[in-house]
């Protein structure tokens, strides 16, 4: 897979509707893995994955064939992908009517999921949302989606030494986090 | 379970593999993936496919062969589905039903310039009436690209949804059709076309009939020209015969320039 990512922004600047199905199955996971832990629900980490690869297509589809092949693809992907879940945590402040966080035990039952782990999402997801915005968008980058540090930094717009230290103190709250639960 | 390394792999086993069905439906909605489904068309049962950006394909079940062989040639990946979505489907009846694109969004999008500017300008002429290549040529400002435009209508992704069965030969002659001429025909007749008369009449050599009432020259199939009783309809074997006996074109059917 590292040799088809890789090969991934040539590919994608010589023959886009061709590549991109490989770009999609390439890194889909790892949104989605990203996105469960920094949107609401399920439903709310489909969206933005689905919503993610619409806007990669349609700005790779607009750009000139030597911008792509100079693509960093995984942070750049994050970079839109970190950007709709922000605005759908946003949304969902001001709509506190919306659909009720249905991965917990004894919501709505999906077949696809089993009840443990569903509910250790959303505990991780809970843990996580007492973090500020930056540790909690760098830890989950670091250790659910395994990019570097260089990654993440050129995903979120800051330095590789600040998202180094935003895990080291994002990782330090979730463990007083999980003091103060017992 | 206290320490950071713990933490950290906790957190790695929250990884999830996207759900079922995720790739297919960014490649549906970015038009690089297409849903197929059957519909009644106007001479049996077709394969409709389509994608967010519109209808990509329309080809008859009897052209067309088993869903795998339609899946196999079309252009993208596609998966078999029950009917278009709702809108898309009350849209696809209404043209069928009346012979007219009217707002069924089609996907031109992997379409040349060239073939997208002929395909629309098929798109307007009514059902029941027939233009000549050269029609389009004139129209879309390259009179002289007549042998382009057959060839761009014979690469028609939707035929019949865009009627390309209603251009005939420059002599009036029905012609040939990508889904063959007993096809083209029987769409035509489906219209009201006298496909019979059509021929009769272009194997006279006429390609414009004019009313002496009036002095207009039409198509002979323009809704204006078939109101011309015997009486008064005079036929021509070109715009410079009618022209010359002081005729002028019809602005609706437009047989000139």
């Amino acid at each position: 897979m590292t040799t088809t990512t890789n090969l991934l922004p040539s590919r994608l600047a010589s023959d886009l509707d061709r590549a991109f199905p490989d770009l999609v199955h390439a890194t889909s996971d790892g949104i989605y893995s990203g996105a469960l832990q920094l949107t609401r629900n399920r439903h709310d980490a489909e969206d933005v994955v689905q919503e993610t690869f619409v806007r990669v297509y349609r700005a790779l589809d607009a750009y000139p064939p030597e911008r792509i092949r100079t693509i960093d693809l995984k942070p750049w992907v994050w970079t839109i992908a970190l950007n709709l879940c922000r605005n759908r945590a946003r949304s969902r402040a001001r709509r506190p009517e919306s659909p009720p966080d249905f991965d917990r035990a004894g919501g709505a039952p999906d077949p696809a999921d089993e009840a443990i782990s569903r509910t250790d999402l959303a505990v991780w997801r809970d843990r996580l949302a007492h973090l500020p915005g930056p540790q909690r968008t760098a830890t989950v980058l670091r250790h659910v989606v395994g990019l570097t540090y260089d990654e993440i930094a050129s995903a979120t717009g800051r330095t590789s030494s600040t998202s180094r230290s935003d895990v080291r103190r994002g990782l330090a709250n979730l463990r007083t986090l999980i003091e103060e639960e017992r | 379970m206290n320490t950071t390394e713990q933490i950290a792999e906790e957190l790695a086993a929250m990884a999830r593999p996207a759900p079922d069905g995720t790739v297919e439906a960014v490649l549906r909605r970015v038009g690089l993936a297409d849903e197929f489904a059957v519909v009644e068309g106007p001479t049996g049962p077709a394969y409709v496919a389509w994608n967010d950006r519109g209808i990509t394909a329309f080809v008859p079940v009897e052209v067309a062969g088993s869903p795998d062989d339609f899946a196999h040639r079309h252009p993208r990946p596609t998966a078999p589905a029950d009917a278009p979505p709702e809108r898309l489907a009350a849209h696809l009846d209404r043209t069928l039903e009346t012979g007219r694109l009217g707002r069924l969004p089609i996907d031109l999008s992997s379409i040349g310039e060239f073939q997208r500017r002929v395909l629309e300008k098929c798109a307007e002429i009514p059902p029941g009436e027939i233009r000549p290549y050269g029609w389009i040529a004139r129209e879309i400002g390259n009179p002289g690209a007549v042998r382009a435009v057959g060839t761009a209508l014979g690469k028609n992704p939707v035929p019949v949804l865009i009627p390309c069965h209603r251009v005939v030969r420059t002599d009036g002659h029905i012609g040939n059709y990508a889904y063959g001429s007993p096809m083209k025909r029987a769409l035509l007749e489906h219209e009201g076309v006298d496909t019979s008369e059509i021929e009769a009449t272009a194997g006279r050599g006429v390609r414009l009939v004019g009313s002496d009432t009036t002095g207009i020259f039409c198509y002979p199939t323009c809704r204006h020209a078939r109101r011309i009783s015997n009486a008064h309809r005079v036929e021509f074997r070109s715009e410079a015969d009618a022209k010359a006996a002081g005729y002028r074109p019809c602005m609706i059917c437009r047989p000139a320039a």
